[in-house]
C-alpha cells in the first residue's frame, strides 16, 4: 500500500518542469540462501533541483535503492527485469541507466550523476594529497582540460564547500572528519552533476559538525541547482532540509509527499510511527515515558520483531 | 537499595608520538551521584569521555584518580566481590555485546549461577524465561533457545538488558543503550527500561549523544566536554534554558522538525574553539565553579 | 587513484532484521551451536573428504593386507604385474605393499606434527594475546624470532646433528614441530586480539566470568574455525616438509614413509631407468593427500568468511536462473 502525490509542489527558481530523474517499477533481490527481496516495486520522479529525502530503517533498502540506480551494486544483489531508470539530461537526451554499455556508463557516472556514500571520509586515497585525488577525477573524465586549468578547478571547488584551499597540499589522515566529509563532496561537485545521490553523508559525523555539512549542501544546491537524493533514517533532519520526503519500508514506498504535508499531516501508519520516534526537544514528550508505565501495546503495522 | 558516588573521577592516557610523551586527559574530575529512582544523562560527543566513566563504572577500565563509593541503603559500602551483583552495564552495539555462539538462555544462566541467585538447573531455567517475558521476549521458551543472530537488533538489546538485571543489580550503567537501534525500535526499549527502574528503583545513568531523548528519558542531565562536565541540572532545566556555550551550540545543531525551512539560518554559531572547558554551570546551585569547586563569578 | 567505489557495500549482512524475518518466515528452526559450525556439503567438500578419507583408509588398514615390504627378491626392478601390482624395487621388493607402509608413517608423522605445532601455536599466539602486556609483546617476540629462522636449513642442521641412531620419528616430529609453528601462532594471536576486543568478551568479564572462563567459553568458541583450518595446514606442511627432509636422506631412521620411498627411488635410480612405478605412486598420493586437504580447508574458510558463501550460492542460483530460462 502505498500513499503517493501525483503531483510535486512548484518551487520559486527553477525554469524547467521536466524531472531529471525517473525510476519506474525497479525491484532488486538479493539471492542468498533464503532469497530477499530488498526493493520491491519502487517508483519516483526526481526534479531538476529538487533535494528528495529517503527516509528508512535499516533493512529497508534505501542504500540497495541508491546503489541499483547507480548500477554500483554487486552479487549477490540483482535487478529483477521490467524496472527503468531513466535519467533526462538537461541538453535533451535521455538516458535507460539499466541498459548501457560498461563504457557509457563510466563515462556517466560522476559526470552527470555523483554519489557521496556512507564512510565516505573514510575512502580517501590515504597516500596521495587532496590536490592529487581532485585532480584525478579531472583527468580521468576531462582529459582535455590543460593542467592550469584544473589546478585552478580543485581550488575553486575546494573553496566551494568550505575548505580553505591550502589545504590542497595535506593528506587524509590530516583533516578531520568534517572536513575530509567536505572533500568527498568537493570531489562528487567536480564535475558539476545534474543529480548527487548522498548516502548517510552525516551520520558518523559529530551533530555541530553535521550542520554545518548540511547548510553547505543546501547553500551548493542553491547556487548550482542540482538535484539531490538525500539518504537518512534521521527524519527530523530531512524534515529540515527536503522539499520532499519519501518513506521506505521493507523495500516499498509507502508514502511520498512534501516535507510540510509529511510533518503536519501524516497519512501512513509507519510514517506517523517514525515521527513519533523522534521526541522534540523543544517541545512535548510525545510517546516517551519517563516515568515508566506499562508499555504493552498491540502489535503495530512494522512487522514486529522487536 | 544501591547508590553510587563518584568523587573526582580522572582518567588519564599516556600518547606517546615517538619519544615525546603526552598526557591526554579523557576524563578530568568528575563527580556525580546516582540514586535509586532517578535517571541521570550523561551527554557528550564522541570523544568527550562519558564511555570511559561507563567503562570505570563497570570496573573494565582502572581510575587514575578519584574515588567510586557504592553503598547499601543503610550506607554500608559494597565490597569488592559484590560490586559486580549491583553495578551491571548495557552496551551499545546490540550485535556485538552477545556472543554468537552460545543461546539465549547461556547469556542469562550465567549470571544467574555466578551471582547465586538460583540454584540448580530446573530454578535457573524457571528465571531465565521469567527474565525474558520480563522484558517482553515471548515466548521465552523459544527465545531462550535462539542464538543471537536469529534476533533483531532490538530483541538483543532486551536480551543485554535481561542479562544487566539477571545478578540482581541495583545500578544500571546504560551506555548508548538505542543509538544503534532503529529508530522506530528506540522508543519501546526506552521505555521498558523506565519501566524495569519503576518496578525495581533503579539508578540508572543513561549516556547518550542524543539531546531529545536525554531530556525526556532522563531526571538529572550532566553535560560532558572534553573530560569535562560542563553544565548539570534538571533535564528540562539544562535544555531549555542552556548557560554554558557548549550546551547552547549542542542545543542550536540538534535537528528540530519545526525547525522546518530554516536551516540555512543566520544565528551564529558560538566558535568551537573558544569553548573553555573549566567552567561548570550548575542549575541546582545557580553557580558557576572551576574544577576544584570553587564558585567564579562570572558576567 | 582515489577509489570512487564505495567501501561499504549494502550486503545481506546489513540488513539481520529483513533476514531474521526471511529466515523464520521459511519455518527455520535454530540449529544448536556446534552444528552450525559445520561447513555445508559441497561437491568440493564431498571430493576433499573422499580423498583424505580414501588415502588414509590405505594408510590405516592396508598394511594389513599387503605383503611383507622388506622381502628381497633377485627378480630386480619389474613393471606392474598380476603378482606385483605396481611392480617391484631394484632390490624385488613390492612396491605396493611399500606404499601402504609409507602412506601410513607420512601420516603418522604429519598429524603427530600437525597436533603438536597447533598446540605450540595457540599457546603462544592465544594466551599472550589475551594477557595481553608485557606477556603478550614477549610471546610475540618469540614467534617473531622462530618465524625469521630458516626452517629447513635450521631442520637439516639439527637432522645432520642428532646422530642417525638416535633420529627416531618422534625426534623428527618435534624438530618439524618446533621450526613449523610460528606462523600460525601469528594468525591466532591477531583473531584473538580482534576477538578480545569484541563486547561480548567485556560483557561476561562485567557479568563477572573469570579470565580462564572467559578464554575457554567465550573466545575460543570463536576461534574454533580458525584453529581448523591451521590445524589441516600444518598437517599439509609437515607430510610435506617431512617428505622432503626423507628425500635429502635426512627423515627418520626407524620408519618408512612416502619421502624416504622417493629417496630410494632416486639412488635406484628410477627415474633414468624410466621405473615410473617406483616414483609416481608415492608422489601422487603425496599431492592428493594435499589437494584432499586444502578443499576441506576450503569449506573451512566459507565458515571463517560467511560471504564467501553467500557468493558461492548466488553463483549457484544464477547458472539454475539460466538453465531455467534457456
Amino acid at each position: 500500500m502505498t500513499l503517493t502525490t501525483p503531483d510535486f509542489p512548484r518551487r520559486a527558481a527553477p525554469s524547467e518542469s521536466r524531472p531529471v530523474l525517473t525510476v519506474e517499477n525497479l525491484t532488486v533481490v538479493y539471492e542468498v540462501e533464503h532469497p530477499v527481496t530488498a526493493v520491491r516495486n519502487v517508483s519516483l520522479t526526481l526534479a531538476r533541483g529538487e533535494i528528495l529525502g529517503l527516509a528508512g530503517e535499516s533493512g529497508c533498502g534505501k542504500t540497495t535503492l541508491a546503489y541499483a540506480i547507480n548500477r554500483l551494486h554487486k552479487p549477490p544483489a540483482r535487478i529483477v527485469d521490467g524496472g527503468v531508470v531513466a535519467f533526462h539530461d538537461k541538453d535533451g537526451t535521455e538516458l535507460n541507466l539499466l541498459t548501457l554499455a560498461d563504457e557509457e556508463l563510466r563515462v556517466f557516472r560522476w559526470d552527470k550523476l555523483s554519489m557521496v556514500f556512507q564512510g565516505a571520509m573514510n575512502a580517501l586515497n590515504p597516500v596521495t594529497n587532496v590536490r592529487a585525488q581532485l585532480e584525478d577525477v579531472l583527468i580521468t573524465h576531462r582529459p582535455e582540460m590543460t593542467k592550469a586549468v584544473r589546478r585552478e578547478l580543485a581550488a575553486s571547488v575546494l573553496e566551494l564547500v568550505g575548505v580553505d584551499r591550502t589545504r590542497l597540499k595535506s593528506y587524509a589522515h590530516e583533516l578531520s572528519g568534517g572536513m575530509r566529509q567536505r572533500v568527498m563532496i568537493a570531489m562528487a561537485l567536480l564535475l558539476e552533476p545534474q543529480v548527487m545521490i548522498m548516502d548517510e553523508p552525516t551520520t558518523a559525523l559529530d551533530v555541530v559538525v553535521q550542520r554545518e555539512i548540511l547548510r553547505e549542501i543546501v547553500r551548493l544546491r542553491d547556487e548550482l541547482a542540482f538535484a539531490v537524493i538525500f539518504i537518512t533514517h534521521d527524519l527530523p533532519l530531512l524534515l529540515e532540509i527536503s522539499d520532499r520526503i519519501a518513506i521506505m519500508l521493507e523495500g516499498e514506498i509507502v508514502e511520498l509527499d512534501t516535507a510540510t504535508n509529511i510533518y503536519n499531516s501524516p497519512r501512513h501508519p509507519y510514517t506517523k510511527k517514525l515521527l513519533g520516534s523522534f521526541p522534540s526537544l523543544t517541545g512535548e514528550r510525545g510517546s516517551f515515558i519517563r516515568s515508566g508505565v506499562s508499555d504493552d501495546r498491540a502489535s503495530d503495522t512494522r512487522t514486529d520483531h522487536s | 537499595m544501591t547508590a553510587v558516588e563518584v568523587i573526582d573521577l580522572s582518567k588519564h592516557f599516556t600518547l606517546r608520538d615517538g619519544l615525546k610523551r603526552t598526557s591526554l586527559k579523557a576524563v578530568d574530575r568528575v563527580s556525580f551521584d546516582l540514586t535509586p529512582g532517578r535517571t541521570v544523562a550523561l551527554v557528550g560527543e564522541s570523544g568527550s569521555g562519558k564511555s570511559t566513566i561507563a567503562r570505570m563504572l563497570a570496573r573494565l577500565e582502572k581510575p587514575t584518580s578519584g574515588q567510586i563509593t557504592v553503598t547499601l541503603d543503610d550506607k554500608t559500602p559494597v565490597s569488592g566481590s559484590m560490586y559486580r551483583r549491583h553495578v551491571q552495564m548495557v552496551f551499545q552495539d546490540p550485535f556485538a555485546s552477545l556472543n554468537p555462539f552460545h543461546s539465549i538462555e547461556h547469556h542469562i544462566a550465567r549470571p544467574l549461577i555466578l551471582h547465586h541467585r538460583t540454584h540448580g538447573r530446573t530454578e535457573t531455567h524457571q528465571r531465565v524465561l521469567e527474565m525474558l517475558t520480563r522484558v517482553n521476549l515471548k515466548p521465552a521458551e523459544d527465545m531462550a533457545a535462539r542464538r543471537p543472530h536469529e534476533l533483531s537488533g532490538g530483541q538483543r538489546q532486551r536480551v543485554a538488558i535481561a542479562r544487566a538485571l539477571a545478578p540482581g543489580a541495583q545500578v544500571l550503567i546504560a551506555d548508548e543503550p538505542v543509538s544503534m537501534l532503529d529508530v522506530s525500535i528506540r522508543l519501546e526499549v526506552l521505555n521498558l527500561m523506565a519501566r524495569l527502574q519503576r518496578e525495581d528503583n533503579l539508578a540508572v545513568l543513561y549516556i547518550t549523544h542524543d539531546l531529545a531523548t536525554a531530556r525526556h528519558f532522563s531526571d538529572e542531565v550532566l553535560v560532558m566536554f572534553r573530560g569535562r562536565i560542563v553544565e548539570r541540572g534538571p533535564a528540562d532545566d539544562v535544555i531549555l534554558n542552556p548557560q554554558h556555550p557548549y550546551t547552547k551550540l549542542l542545543a542550536l545543531a540538534a535537528p528540530d522538525p519545526e525547525k522546518a525551512g530554516k536551516i540555512v539560518s543566520a544565528e551564529a554559531a558560538p566558535d568551537r574553539k573558544s569553548l573553555d572547558n573549566q567552567v561548570t554551570y550548575n542549575h541546582y546551585t545557580k553557580q558557576w565553579t572551576d574544577p576544584a569547586g570553587a564558585v567564579l563569578e562570572l558576567a | 587513484m582515489t577509489d570512487l567505489t564505495p567501501t561499504t557495500e549494502p550486503s545481506i549482512g546489513d540488513a539481520p532484521d529483513l533476514l531474521s524475518a526471511a529466515v523464520s518466515d521459511a519455518g527455520f528452526k535454530p540449529r544448536s551451536a556446534w552444528r552450525a559450525l559445520l561447513p555445508t556439503l559441497t561437491p568440493w567438500l564431498a571430493a576433499g573428504l573422499g580423498l583424505v578419507g580414501v588415502i588414509a583408509l590405505f594408510g590405516i588398514i592396508g598394511p594389513f593386507f599387503v605383503q611383507d615390504p622388506t622381502i628381497i627378491r633377485n627378480i630386480g626392478l619389474t613393471a606392474p604385474s598380476g603378482e606385483h601390482i605396481l611392480g617391484t624395487t631394484q632390490t624385488g621388493q613390492d612396491v605396493f605393499a611399500q606404499l601402504a607402509y609409507a602412506t601410513r608413517g607420512s601420516l603418522e608423522i604429519g598429524l603427530l606434527v600437525g597436533v603438536l605445532a597447533t598446540t605450540l601455536s595457540s599457546f603462544f599466539g592465544i594466551l599472550g594475546a589475551y594477557i595481553g602486556g608485557f606477556a603478550d609483546e614477549a610471546f610475540s617476540l618469540f614467534s617473531n624470532v622462530f618465524l625469521v629462522i630458516p626452517g629447513l636449513p635450521l631442520v637439516i642442521v639439527i637432522s645432520g646433528f642428532v646422530p642417525r641412531a638416535q633420529r627416531g620419528l618422534w625426534t623428527i616430529a618435534v624438530v618439524l614441530a618446533i621450526t613449523g609453528w610460528a606462523a600460525s601462532s601469528r594468525v591466532l594471536r591477531a583473531q584473538t586480539l580482534s576477538i578480545r576486543n569484541r563486547d561480548y568478551v567485556s560483557a561476561a568479564r562485567v557479568t563477572g566470568e573469570g579470565p580462564l572462563r572467559v578464554i575457554g567459553v567465550e573466545i575460543l568458541p570463536n576461534l574454533l574455525p580458525v584453529l581448523a583450518s591451521q590445524l589441516v595446514f600444518a598437517v599439509i606442511s609437515a607430510i610435506l616438509a617431512e617428505a622432503g627432509l626423507a628425500f635429502l636422506g635426512l627423515g627418520a631412521s626407524n620408519s618408512s614413509t612416502l619421502g624416504t620411498m622417493l629417496f630410494y627411488a632416486q639412488n635406484g635410480f628410477a627415474l633414468p631407468l624410466g621405473a615410473w612405478w617406483w616414483f609416481i605412486p608415492p608422489g601422487l598420493i603425496i599431492a592428493l593427500f594435499g589437494t584432499g586437504l586444502s578443499l576441506i580447508n576450503f569449506s573451512i574458510d566459507e565458515i571463517i568468511n560467511p560471504r564467501l558463501k553467500n557468493a558461492r550460492l548466488y553463483r549457484k542460483r544464477r547458472m539454475a536462473a539460466l538453465r531455467n530460462a534457456s
